[in-house]
């Protein structure tokens, strides 16, 4: 599991964190851009137009207004007093990304990707998906603008998450199957990033979070980033100062980007990325690519990743699809490096648990992958003091998971 | 691309060159056979590439199989993991290349993801694949950007690193990647993955035209190249042509094993005699 990096020791970034990445896509060693030559055109030009878009006025308060009138924003920052008083320990705030349009928070990206597409004359989006909400927030989003959406999907996710793929196709969107590889998350992105390589000249790849090539991983943090933004005004609005630990998440990492990047100059307060633990990590059926993963490059860019001794790409095990994946965001490795942020995981169990507390002492079903951040918040709240404050990014909402849960404790719906 | 790149140390020899000089000489055009190592199996990769050498092949293209392996179709996909499902390794695909490099002084070139030769070592990789009698590695998830670190250990140990242009690649951009290659350029047919359907003749040709009058290194063309019209048409312009899914198709189609190694002969014959002057 992650070392525990106390706050008094942990050395500062060596400059402002909006200096990564550097022009390349660099976020110190990692991240930069590994892909087919089709494909580096593509993306010199997507980095391009999401500069200027994002020096553009009028694109961000598009983008804005979009996320006020249409996905709900602000979301709310709300005190989980039963939780509270169930751990016994420091004061847990939860930031509501379930209640974003869709269900979770993929949708502040898809918005702002979809109309960077559109702006750049681009009628078809393609993506990837999981546990099929960025599937369905890019569906979403290519309805609302008009656009033509094809996502790919693993056929074990596709399983899992039968409730997803009708959402999406109802949106309008073709659903196409990947039963190649392990079936699951990193298959689908392998075959998204064949159909861009195919169609690059009219399709923009919606990608769903702070992964691959650059720009993504810098735009997707850009575009979550309103989540920590938010916080950070609500808690001190809320609390008159600001939270003593953040906890969210880590499956690509674009929640705990998006909640964490606008706190990383706060010097005193703790992170905590949660990784899928699976069913434990000795085991070797997890996801935990900070626990038992190395330095490699693998769609995209270089980062953690889950790999055997030669550098074949492992396939990866957790309860929950928005999880199981063996790579992690470029930016996330930079600051585990730096001791910024600080890594752990729970098991697909401890998530079970954290899944049933919350919906029972606060009637918030959250979401497997959300489940595994309250799972976390768990073991640190009672170690905290009472005045202390927990921030917890619920970054989705549980509907979704419902099925599966049912079928895993053997419940026939 | 952030420093220019030396042009690779001009005093070491490389068969890769010697045998683009001797095609050049003869007006003849090369043939690229791509096989993928460890598929069926590594015995069977050696027999099949000693084959492709004697049936006219002028240069060879190893694939060591990568778990995903994003710029490939189908064809290749699934040779990938009929290999994999060997547990081949990079290191046993030098043992191959050291054992075919014994029998043959063809020019041998790796094409891999670069994920497998981070892990391996970039300098090690590169000492390795010297000392095993391989030539050029092609390394297709592996742009110049990003190639510093390799490009000076495969300079230093003698070994072209090939880059691939691309339909999509501007101009600008084509000079730019010219200028730190060497060996050949890998210019790719069409814009989409390994084994799919070639664009217009014409357009292919009027692409390495272009990239020919920015350098003067051999371009070799691959990606959708199956019949050997095709292959003569390309090689109209072009210095080589590759051919890896539409052979790998073909073996597997033929339903007999023991037949597989002259469907590979005659496949090679064939294409090859589309690429001498008449």
């Amino acid at each position: 599991m992650a070392k525990s990096a106390r706050s008094s020791n942990t050395p500062k970034p060596r400059r402002r964190p909006s200096a990564w990445p550097d022009a390349a896509g660099h976020f110190g060693s990692y991240g930069g851009r590994y892909v087919p030559e089709t494909l580096m055109p593509a993306l010199e030009e997507l980095a391009a137009a999401y500069a200027k878009a994002r020096a553009d006025r009028r694109f961000r308060a598009d983008v804005d207004a979009r996320l006020a009138s249409y996905v709900g924003r602000p979301t709310p920052l709300y005190f989980a007093e039963r939780l509270t008083k169930t751990l016994g320990g420091a004061r847990i705030y939860l930031k509501r990304e379930d209640l974003c349009h869709t269900g979770a928070h993929k949708i502040n990206n898809t918005i702002g990707q979809a109309l960077l597409a559109q702006r750049m004359g681009k009628r078809r989006v393609i993506a990837e998906t999981g546990a099929g909400q960025h599937g369905v927030a890019t569906a979403t989003a290519s309805a609302l603008l008009g656009l033509e959406c094809d996502v790919y999907m693993g056929t074990e996710d596709m399983a899992r998450q039968a409730l997803n793929v009708f959402r999406m196709r109802l949106l309008g969107a073709k659903v196409v199957p990947v039963a190649a590889g392990s079936r699951t998350l990193k298959d689908a992105i392998n075959e998204a990033l064949r159909d861009w390589t195919t169609n690059v000249r009219t399709t923009h790849y919606i990608l769903g979070s702070v992964l691959g090539p650059h720009p993504y991983p810098m735009m997707v943090r850009d575009f979550q980033s309103v989540i920590g933004r938010e916080a950070r005004r609500q808690i001190v609005r809320a609390a008159g100062r600001l939270p003593d630990a953040l906890v969210a998440c880590v499956g690509g990492g674009s929640n705990s980007m998006g909640l964490f990047f606008p706190f990383l100059t706060d010097e005193k307060v703790r992170m905590i990325g949660v990784e899928a633990g699976g069913l434990g990590i000795s085991t070797g059926r997890h996801a935990a690519r900070f626990a038992t993963g190395r330095t490699g490059v693998f769609q995209g860019t270089k980062t953690f990743v889950l790999q055997d001794p030669q550098g074949q790409i492992q396939i990866t095990h957790s309860v929950s699809a928005g999880l199981d994946y063996s790579a992690v965001g470029p930016e996330h490795s930079l600051y585990r490096d730096l001791h910024r942020i600080e890594y752990t995981s729970v098991t697909d169990k401890e998530a079970m648990e954290a899944f049933d507390l919350l919906s029972r002492t606060e009637g918030i079903i959250p979401a497997l992958e959300s489940a595994h951040a309250i799972a976390h918040a768990v073991v640190l709240a009672p170690k905290m003091k009472k005045r202390q404050i927990l921030l917890v990014n619920l970054s989705g909402r549980g509907d979704k998971d419902v099925q599966q849960v049912a079928k895993i404790r053997g419940i026939e719906l | 691309m952030r420093s220019a790149a030396a042009r690779p140390a001009e005093a070491t020899a490389n068969r890769i060159d010697d045998v683009f000089a001797r095609l050049r000489g003869r007006d003849e055009k090369a043939l690229i056979p791509y096989v993928m190592a460890g598929d069926p199996d590594v015995a069977t990769t050696e027999e099949w590439l000693l084959a492709a050498a004697s049936a006219g092949a002028d240069l060879l293209e190893i694939g060591v199989p990568f778990s995903d392996p994003l710029a490939d179709g189908p064809v290749l996909q699934r040779a990938a993991e009929r290999a994999l499902a060997q547990h081949v390794t990079l290191g046993d695909v030098l043992g191959l290349a050291r054992r075919v490099r014994a029998k043959t002084p063809i020019p041998l070139i790796l094409m891999t993801y670069y994920n497998l030769i981070f892990q391996y070592g970039d300098e090690r990789l590169a000492r390795d694949a010297a000392a095993a009698g391989v030539d050029g590695l092609i390394v297709p998830d592996l742009p110049p950007e990003e190639a510093d670190t390799l490009a000076g250990a495969t300079r230093a140990a003698g070994v072209h690193l090939i880059f691939l242009v691309a339909p999509t690649t501007p101009p600008a951009r084509i000079a730019a990647i010219a200028a730190r290659a060497s060996g050949f350029l890998y210019y790719v047919s069409l814009t989409g993955i390994t084994g799919s359907k070639l664009p217009p003749l014409e357009e292919i040709e009027q692409r390495v035209r272009a990239i020919k009058r920015t350098t003067r290194l051999p371009v070799a063309v691959g990606f959708g190249v199956s019949t050997p019209d095709e292959a003569a048409r390309i090689a109209r312009v072009a210095d080589g042509v590759i051919v890896a899914s539409a052979l790998i198709k073909r073996l597997q189609e033929e339903p007999d094993p023991s037949r597989r190694s002259s469907v590979l002969t005659a496949y090679v014959a064939s294409l090859k005699q589309a690429l001498i002057p008449r």
